[in-house]
């Protein structure tokens, strides 16, 4: 009984904090909105019994992929939210419009359903989601990492200051250097 | 399962069209747009979880898994793309990268 009250604290609090996290007009504000919410999801992951993926919530999207929306938007220096960038209500109107109604429409589908009673099926033990992983999917595994080395190539390859451009030859008689020249593009 | 699955899928639709509205208010933000993606993914692996706990199966959960490094992948390479393109353009606004070759 208190871990249904605790799941629907958790899921108040995540639903406020992503609607906090997307209206929010500084975008460090609302990463930090967003961290809150995945915490609670984090917890709710927990409660359904996967221990692991909440760990990996935490560690991956709280710590690392939210870590690094932060760094970018301080490194280029992108938290002025009177730069103009928010929305307007022209630009709010049709995402409301078009949310409610995929909301309203999945919600009464989903709640026509029978409800299914509240079963308490045994905790699974991450021996067993670990082999599951590794017998199963190892392919998969293969690929997710093959997968994580393209993209550590591309953001190198996009990250790395680029390179002066090859000199063009000078017309004859026309010495000194030409304007712009040695400037970084 | 301490709650119906119903619930958890609403749950679960409730934060997918929240990042929904936000990717589509926040459509001149390239910043933005990613974190709307990032509500998106975690909603859609909230349900691949509350599946792997409904039926007892531990697929689900190692589908969120998966979910979790593809995302940490196209953060990665989404946040360089938005690096590269600051450099040349000195902004995030996804109006002014409407060409492309310029």
């Amino acid at each position: 009984m208190i871990e249904q009250t605790i799941f629907y604290i958790l899921a108040a609090v995540a639903v406020i904090g992503t609607l906090l996290a997307i209206t929010e007009k500084h975008p460090v504000h609302a990463i930090l909105y967003l961290v809150t919410s995945l915490f609670s999801m984090a917890t709710i992951f927990f409660l359904l019994m996967a221990p692991l993926v909440a760990a990996f919530e935490v560690i991956i999207y709280a710590g690392a992929i939210m870590v690094l929306f932060l760094f970018v938007i301080m490194m280029l220096d992108l938290g002025h939210p009177e730069k103009g960038m928010s929305p307007g209500w022209r630009e709010w109107l049709p995402a409301l419009l078009l949310s409610a109604v995929s909301i309203a429409s999945l919600v009464t589908i989903i709640a026509s359903r029978q409800a299914t009673a509240s079963i308490y099926p045994a905790a699974m033990q991450i021996r067993e989601v670990a082999r599951h992983l590794f017998q199963e999917h190892g392919l998969a595994v293969e690929l997710v990492s093959l997968q994580l080395l393209f993209a550590l190539v591309g953001a190198l390859y996009l990250g790395k200051s680029p390179a002066p451009s090859p000199p063009t030859p000078l017309p004859e008689g026309e010495g000194g250097q030409r304007p712009g020249e040695g400037l970084p593009l | 399962m301490i709650v119906p699955l119903e619930h958890i899928l609403i749950l679960a639709a409730l934060l997918f069209f929240i990042g929904m509205g936000g990717l589509l208010a926040w459509r001149a933000n390239l910043i933005m747009m990613l974190v709307s993606i990032e509500v998106m993914l975690n909603a859609v692996m909230l349900v691949f979880v509350a599946g792997s706990a409904r039926w007892g199966n531990p697929d689900g959960q190692l589908f969120a898994v998966f979910i979790m490094a593809l995302t940490s992948a196209e953060v990665s390479l989404a946040l360089a793309m938005v690096v590269y393109l600051h450099r040349r353009r000195k902004t995030v606004n996804t109006d002014m990268f409407s060409e492309m070759r310029g």
